[in-house]
């Protein structure tokens, strides 16, 4: 019943979305326009549609009807609640419904409330965001179908993969998909200010928000997602490289670019041209990343999702979109005319060499996810790490870091280096002292010492902007700014960090046995057999003691789970302030023994709260953004009403 | 005006190319293990220091003394590599010559190890670091390489050997000693 009522509406709101794309393009020629009006309320209700679509498989979920195949795919009436939710999303199908309703009400969302463009760009952009949601709507309908059925129903369902039964990871797909969709509204906006050639800094200030909301995400779900890999994968990493980390990582890199560009676009009037490329390759790069995931075309630990149909239906959707809109500006090219210009040493100029180095990176991450590809089709298989991607990007990253520095001292269009001098000097004095200090006390690799001395220099340069300012009159995009930047300083130590002080032990250890990692000792004390809700587990027991200090216990497990049969590995972490212990328990020997891995993993943790520092500068600024928007709007009302009142 | 055109058709025509690559790759079937590029190429230069006091280290001169061998890359804190040890005893009872890398090993660790699982190994190299693991283009541990008397690799073995790889792999030793 109420798969039936999802699928009713999800068909709805794929008509009312074929209704706002016809209409929403159709107003943009004289005879159109008796349409117009209608577009704005059918975007409304398209999401409103999608919404309840959601909710029914949500319910399905949660009542476990297992008459609804994905369900009895997925879930188990075994299961607890919050992973029955998880499993709406945990699959292929209930993920594409999520992203088609993010999308839905993202569009809704702008027909309700952005005012402030020419009215032909906004119903064009509704028009674009209906186009791409069609795509996938169709995706769904034809060949994704979440609410297919079965009969009879079966009497119990199949369970969730148990690597996804974990808190981080129910909310780590949802993160993404809001990052991932969030761009193809800053698409959308593209497509739509180059319609009606309105690439103007008013866009740049509409399309802002939805960017930085998207990037917010992008940013939250990728620090997750490295987090969850880190802790639940039992290898001790926090980024492998792997396909799927990269295709999260390079609408990141765009996304980030595209953000800065704005800024430059909504305070400026430059980078007009560049701005609406970057909004079109955020979202290209969200959709390969899509493809990439669920075709198998790459091996990779997310390979979960695969299927070659999928895969081609995806193909032809990034073909349409992408290979559109590429099209489409570069045959508009000529009428985006040149925005204003300005000197190299300048905000503007800083914020270029950003673009260009961010681009750059992202690049280096692309060629080097598709050259496996590339080599396969030629005959031979070959596979790329860390030995290509962290020097290669380094070369980029570490000149990017460094204009990090000064580029927010930086006034717009020209500047004198005489003005900024006495910070750089001072930044410039802390990165080198650091450096000297760690190349004099560790010897450690050149990549780890620079970043630890970079580091030191951004977080010194991160709060520079705020000299001589009035703390409390500050506005809220500039505290973002800052914050954002210092987070970068902090991951950066803590990466550094990992990769140059990090200490292993692998043993097989009998009960009773130490082992020493760093300052640690580590005893296996005891392993017991321990069970939980849908799975059974060993459980070592590992006594540890700091410096000959206090002693902690850790608890990791090899876990069985029986819906559907599969081992786990849990690691177990022991979280101090200056890093982690970190410990797995693998298989057992015939004599008893048991395969321990431990880890020392100085400062590690700050990988991750340098990303939530990222985002929480996001955060800061949007909200900054959205309630500077809203002060205005009011303001302006205000007058309108006073103006109404003097005309009586 | 004209170059950020030109920089644009170059995007679109980047744009198919990665398209057609895609498209092209879909086509194909999938083979997701990762077969060592080395078969049928000689063994990469190295030389090991010896794992344990009772064995020899390993170099590639060893392995090109003209006598077909096993090569066997394990490690003592790895369970599967104990469970192969009744395999590997077969294989040296009916003649195979194996020598072996221990991996990120200790000498009292591999000490114990051969105690308690027997030793079927003629010499046995220490890869503290995984290099040499590497460089043969293995991906874990435990594997088995055949290994001609000329230093080619002739067949790779992923993976703890099970009863029915003895025949397979005595086949292989025969083929690279013809």
């Amino acid at each position: 019943m109420i798969a039936n009522f999802g699928l009713a509406a999800l068909w709805l709101a794929a008509a009312l979305a074929a209704l706002q794309c016809l209409a929403g393009f159709a107003a943009l020629r004289g005879e159109g326009q008796a349409l117009a009006g209608v577009v704005r309320p059918v975007a409304v209700v398209q999401g409103a549609l999608c919404i309840a679509a959601f909710a029914a498989l949500l319910l399905a979920f949660v009542w476990s009807d297992l008459s609804v195949a994905l369900v009895a795919q997925n879930s188990h009436s075994a299961k607890p609640l919050i992973f029955k939710l998880a499993g709406a999303w945990g699959n292929h199908e209930g993920s594409m419904l999520m992203w088609v309703s993010i999308m839905a009400v993202a569009g809704g969302l702008i027909a309700l409330v952005e005012r402030r463009l020419p009215e032909p760009t906004i119903l064009a952009t509704l028009g674009a965001q209906a186009f791409v949601g069609l795509g996938f709507y169709a995706f769904l309908l034809f060949s994704s179908n979440p609410f297919e059925r079965l009969d009879p129903a079966p009497a119990q369902g199949m369970g969730l993969n148990p690597l996804l039964q974990d808190v981080g990871l129910a909310f780590h797909p949802p993160t993404l998909y809001l990052g991932y969709v969030g761009l193809s509204v800053a698409f959308s906006f593209a497509v739509g200010a180059l319609l009606t050639r309105q690439v103007t800094p008013e866009f740049a200030r509409v399309m802002r928000p939805w960017v930085l909301g998207a990037w917010i995400f992008l940013t939250i779900g990728i620090t997750a997602g490295s987090y969850w890999a880190y802790y639940e994968l039992g290898w001790g990493g926090w980024w492998f490289w792997d396909p799927v980390e990269n295709a999260s990582l390079m609408p990141w890199l765009a996304g980030t670019a595209l953000l800065h560009s704005a800024s430059v676009l909504a305070s400026r009037d430059a980078l007009r041209a560049w701005t609406i490329v970057l909004g079109v390759i955020a979202f290209s790069m969200s959709m390969v990343g899509t493809f990439l995931v669920r075709s198998g075309i790459l091996t990779s630990v997310h390979a979960f999702a695969v299927d070659p149909e999928r895969g081609t239906f995806i193909l032809a959707l990034l073909a349409i979109y992408i290979g559109g809109a590429l099209a489409l500006f570069a045959v508009r090219a000529g009428t985006v005319a040149e925005g204003e210009r300005f000197a190299l040493m300048s905000r503007e100029g800083a914020l270029v060499v950003n673009n260009v180095a961010l681009s750059a990176i992202l690049g280096i991450v692309l060629l080097g996810t598709l050259y496996p590809l590339v080599t396969e089709a030629l005959g031979f298989r070959v596979s790329v790490g860390p030995p290509y991607f962290n020097p290669v990007s380094a070369v980029f990253a570490i000149p990017m870091l460094l204009v990090l520095t000064v580029g927010p001292l930086l006034r717009w269009r020209r500047d004198r280096f005489e003005r900024v001098r006495g910070p750089v000097i001072l930044i410039g004095i802390v990165l080198v002292a650091v450096l000297a200090a760690v190349a004099f006390f560790y010897g450690i690799g050149l990549l780890p010492m620079l970043g630890i001395a970079l580091a030191a220099g951004i977080a010194v340069a991160s709060f520079m902007p705020l000299r001589g300012r009035s703390l409390r009159r500050l506005p809220l995009p500039v505290w973002g700014m800052a914050i954002s930047h210092f987070g970068i300083a902090v991951a950066l130590f803590g990466m550094a960090a990992d990769s140059a002080f990090t200490q292993e032990r692998l043993i097989a250890a009998g009960v009773g046995q130490a082992t020493e990692v760093g300052p640690w000792q580590v005893r296996l004390d005891s392993v017991r057999p321990v069970a939980g809700p849908n799975w059974t587990a060993i459980e070592g027991r590992l006594l540890a003691q700091y410096q000959g200090g206090a002693v902690y216990e850790l608890t990791p497990q090899a876990r069985s789970f029986w819906a559907p049969a599969q081992e786990t590995n849990e690691s177990a972490l022991l979280t101090r302030w200056n890093g982690q212990l970190y410990a797995v328990l693998g298989e057992e020997a015939e004599d008893g023994r048991w395969q321990l891995r431990v880890w020392w993993k100085p400062f590690v943790t700050f990988i991750w709260y340098g990303g939530l520092l990222i985002a929480l500068g996001g955060v800061l600024a949007l909200i900054g953004r959205v309630t500077g928007d809203l002060r205005r709007r009011f303001a302006r009302r205000k007058i309108a009403a006073r103006h109404v009142d003097a005309m009586a | 005006m004209r170059s950020v055109r030109l920089f644009l058709w170059g995007l679109v025509i980047l744009f198919a190319a990665v398209f057609a690559l895609f498209a092209l790759q879909l086509s194909r079937p999938k083979d997701d293990l990762v077969r060592s590029a080395l078969i049928g190429k000689p063994v990469p230069e190295f030389a090991l220091k010896p794992a344990v006091g009772t064995h020899p280290g390993l170099s590639t001169a060893d392995l090109r003394d003209g006598q077909p061998k096993l090569l066997n890359v394990f490690a003592s804190w790895c369970v599967p590599c104990a469970a192969e040890a009744p395999q590997l005893a077969a294989l040296e009872q009916q003649g195979a010559d194996i020598v072996a890398i221990a991996i990120r090993d200790r000498p009292e660790d591999v000490s114990a190890f051969l105690d308690r699982y027997g030793d079927p190994f003629s010499r046995i190299g220490a890869d503290d670091v995984s290099k040499v693991q590497l460089a043969l283009g293995s991906s874990g541990v435990p594997e088995t390489f055949v290994v001609d008397g000329q230093g080619i690799i002739r067949y790779q073995h992923i993976g703890e050997l099970h009863d029915k790889d003895v025949a397979i792999l005595l086949e292989q030793l025969r083929e690279a000693g013809a």
